[in-house]
């Protein structure tokens, strides 16, 4: 059993320790490093020799010691000797060595004996090579479009894996992307109808959903349950069997190439979502302060205004945040609605702007981190209203 | 008394509710009503126009006399398809102008030109031509004249309107040699986005549910591609897959792990050899899946990680005591405990799934056999500009839609009344 165990550890940290190498490597590869090669049979039998004699020496040395000694001679012999690389390549082996003699000194013959030990093992592993995996998999295209807007079309062509960025550069030449679209793709206006559009249909949902949503929470009317069920099969409706018919009419009514149009069906469509997530707010309020306000011969406006309202504003920003977001990243109704390019969304103008083949990418991926950095600050700086929102079951996607 | 109480309160309610309602019974079940009008006509794209009458007026000074002047109206019908019956011309003057020779068609009126036209057919133009001068003999400021605009007024059939149906879009779309495959791809895409996305979901919320440094950095950049703007996310996927200089496939070739780049998005099929049995794998059909799955686990990682905070730690502490693996535990505690959740992603995903349209389109526009019955929608409705046949496909989407809808629940049903 310890043997087995003992065995299987080395195995599985080793793999380990191939993946995260791996994963250096390939960032390493994009900062212009010319790496061919993985050498994985040498990061293999490295990490078998440092699982075992990690194994081996147990609590004898100091843990700070054991890791800057492992890691030293791996560095020496793969990154020196075998590879000639340079120094902030190995001073990241070095890092990653560290980082992985840490993780496993926890293991010992002792604890390998334990029951159940192997699966303990996997799974230890596989949590930590999951966070690495989508922490990887998720931002690499996040890192690739922020890199790719600060390098230039020559570059790219000459050599497509090297995306270092020269920050010694003139601040002008470095941004050089944004200034072109800002001033030649008008960018600027197209950041102005998005952001008039998001902010209106947040305005227009909002003033549309909170009496709507009092309503449902609160008051006893013939087809309340109908109501609050349709609101639910209505949200689940797909946006693309609505094109053709709303396309046809906002042709014949004009309203086609229009804020206003858009407006309009982004409200309807955010609508079903925003009624739903606050009249479930408005059920917690308690009902007493309404009663009060009711003998106090306060109009449902009174109400509304003066006590839901105010006792609600996280539910109402949260709900406001979202119908913001989904505005912003509406893409559908943007793209069947305006073909005039003085009215473009910035979604539809990076549409738009790869309609054409020439467009340099560079272009295209600073108009895709304009677009994608304010809806990301949002999220990060708001993520706890979000969050909860979110399991509410809101954001369509 | 408390009978006018409840009648006041239900007043206010439906004061409350109308406008939202109005709202999305206008921009949601009334196009959903009128597809079905739609879809059962032969309507193209440059039909749904309505004609209109147009004029456009030039104004000549004539050069041997100041105090007259030449006005030239340009008269079309808008539409090269319809006619115009009853086509009204009201246009304004100052007062002190007189009309030299009147069309018999118009009178001169308190200073209004009103003429009748009669019907336009399709294509109609004409110069329609009038003098005027003034009656004093002044000077004629023509910037006056061309700042008044004529009004045009007709009454044209509306081909959305009229009352011929035809079954011809539906027997295109159902009979079409390509709907079974059209059909096939649509539910492979949902099918492998759907239960890609749930596996991810239970895989990163089961990580991110133990205790690790830097947990609610993690969360929050789990959400990233769910809550980024599609169009930035499939552009930057395109560039990455891109065969010519894409990062991908620089890499792959830089480690000597392909030879030739390979086009994700571009190629139908890929030849793949596996355990000695050769079958073709849908390449573009398969990135497309991959990027749908890399989008929205999050939501199911959200979902599936609320519901395992909400599991009792008692039942792990037992299953500890008795001795349990941690295998056992995931699939005889957690498991069962979410199965719940599960089966409600599935259906919500599988409906989104089913109507995705963005994603396929910004990324392949729907060629190299990823074409989706929404996309279908599209190309059918605009690519091709046959509005008719885009609601006929938009039906049998819904019709698809509510079967599932309809054997999902009554399959949940049933398993609810087992337990």
């Amino acid at each position: 059993m310890k043997t087995k165990n003992s065995v299987l550890f080395c195995l599985i940290s080793s793999f380990f320790l191939i993946f995260i190498i791996s994963i250096w490597k390939i960032l390493a590869t994009l900062q212009g490093l010319n790496i061919q090669n993985f050498n994985l049979q040498i990061i293999f039998i490295f990490g078998l020799l440092i699982s075992f004699a990690n194994l081996r020496i147990g609590k004898k040395i100091k843990i700070f010691y054991k890791s800057i000694i492992f890691s030293l001679i791996f560095v020496v012999c793969d990154g020196y000797i075998i590879q000639k690389l340079p120094l902030w390549y190995n001073i990241g082996i070095f890092l990653i060595l560290y980082f992985f003699v840490n993780k496993i000194n926890k293991y010992s013959f002792e604890n390998l004996k334990e029951e159940h030990s192997t699966q303990v093992i996997f799974f230890d592993f596989l949590t930590l090579f999951g966070i690495l995996f989508f922490s990887f998999v998720i931002l690499f295209p996040f890192y690739m479009m922020l890199i790719t807007s600060f390098k230039t079309q020559i570059a790219l062509l000459v050599n497509p894996l090297d995306f270092s960025i020269n920050f010694g550069q003139d601040f002008k030449d470095l941004f050089k992307s944004y200034f072109v679209i800002f001033k030649s793709y008008k960018f600027g206006t197209y950041i102005l109808t998005s952001t008039i559009v998001s902010v209106g249909t947040v305005i227009i949902t909002l003033i549309f959903a909170i009496p709507a949503a009092y309503a449902i929470a609160r008051l006893n009317f013939f087809g309340k349950t109908f109501m609050s069920t349709s609101i639910l099969i209505i949200y689940m409706f797909p946006a693309i069997v609505l094109v053709i018919p709303l396309y046809t009419i906002f042709s014949q009514l004009g309203l086609r190439n229009s804020i206003e149009g858009l407006l309009i069906v982004y409200t309807a469509t955010t609508l079903p979502v925003a009624i739903y997530m606050l009249q479930g707010y408005f059920k917690s309020i308690p009902k007493e302060l309404e009663e009060a306000a009711i003998l106090d011969k306060l109009s449902w406006f009174g109400i509304i205004t003066k006590i839901i309202i105010p006792l609600s504003i996280p539910a109402i920003s949260s709900v406001a945040l979202y119908v913001f977001m989904i505005a912003w990243n509406e893409f559908l109704f943007s793209l069947m609605f305006l073909d005039n390019p003085n009215s473009f969304t910035l979604s539809r103008a990076i549409q738009y702007l790869s309609g054409d083949a020439e467009t340099p990418r560079q272009y295209l991926m600073a108009g895709s981190v304009i677009v994608t950095l304010p809806v990301l600050f949002i999220f990060v700086y708001f993520e706890k209203y979000l969050v909860s929102g979110l399991t509410a079951g809101s954001v369509k996607g | 008394m408390k009978d006018t109480l409840a009648n006041t309160e239900k007043k206010t309610a439906y004061i409350l509710t109308l406008p939202a309602v109005i709202l999305v019974f206008a921009i949601i079940l009334f196009p959903i009503f009128a597809n079905v009008w739609i879809s059962f006509k032969e309507v193209e794209l440059k039909d749904i126009r309505i004609p209109e009458p147009r004029a456009k007026k030039i104004v000549k000074s004539i050069s041997e006399d100041p105090s007259k002047i030449k006005i030239l109206y340009k008269l079309r019908n808008s539409s090269l398809l319809q006619d115009i019956r009853e086509v009204s011309f009201q246009d304004k003057f100052p007062k002190n102008f007189k009309i030299e020779k009147l069309d018999q068609r118009c009178e001169f009126e308190k200073y209004t030109l009103k003429c009748k036209f009669g019907n336009w057919p399709a294509k109609y133009r004409e110069n329609f031509q009038v003098v005027f001068e003034t009656s004093d003999g002044s000077k004629i400021n023509k910037k006056n004249l061309k700042s008044t605009k004529p009004k045009l007024d007709g009454t044209s059939d509306n081909i959305l309107l009229n009352i011929n149906f035809t079954l011809k879009n539906f027997k295109k779309v159902l009979f079409d040699n390509e709907f079974l495959d059209l059909l096939l791809t649509t539910f492979y895409y949902t099918f492998f986005g759907t239960v890609g996305s749930i596996i991810f979901g239970i895989l990163t919320a089961q990580m991110v549910n133990q205790k690790f440094y830097g947990r609610t950095f993690m969360r929050s950049v789990l959400l990233f591609p769910y809550v980024a703007p599609v169009v930035a996310l499939a552009y930057t996927w395109e560039l990455l897959l891109d065969p010519n200089s894409g990062t991908l496939n620089s890499l792959l070739i830089n480690y000597q792990v392909i030879e030739t780049p390979i086009n994700l998005l571009g190629q139908k099929y890929i030849e793949i050899n596996f355990l000695g049995i050769d079958f073709k794998l849908r390449l573009a059909l398969t990135t497309v899946i991959m990027f749908e799955i890399w989008r929205y686990f999050p939501l199911a990682f959200l979902f599936i990680l609320a519901r395992l905070q909400a599991i009792p730690k008692e039942l792990y502490e037992a299953a500890d005591v008795d001795g349990a693996s941690p295998f056992q535990k995931f699939f005889n505690i957690t498991l069962p405990q979410i199965t719940a959740v599960i089966s409600i992603l599935f259906m919500i995903r599988f409906i989104w799934n089913f109507n995705k349209f963005e994603d396929v389109f910004l990324l392949t526009g729907g060629a190299s056999g990823t074409r989706t019955l929404p996309i279908n929608v599209y190309q059918q409705g605009f690519a091709i500009s046959d509005i008719g046949m885009g609601s006929a496909v938009s039906i049998v989407i819904v019709v698809l839609l509510l079967l599932f809808m309809f054997f999902y629940f009554k399959l949940l049903g049933k398993r609810v009344d087992e337990n």
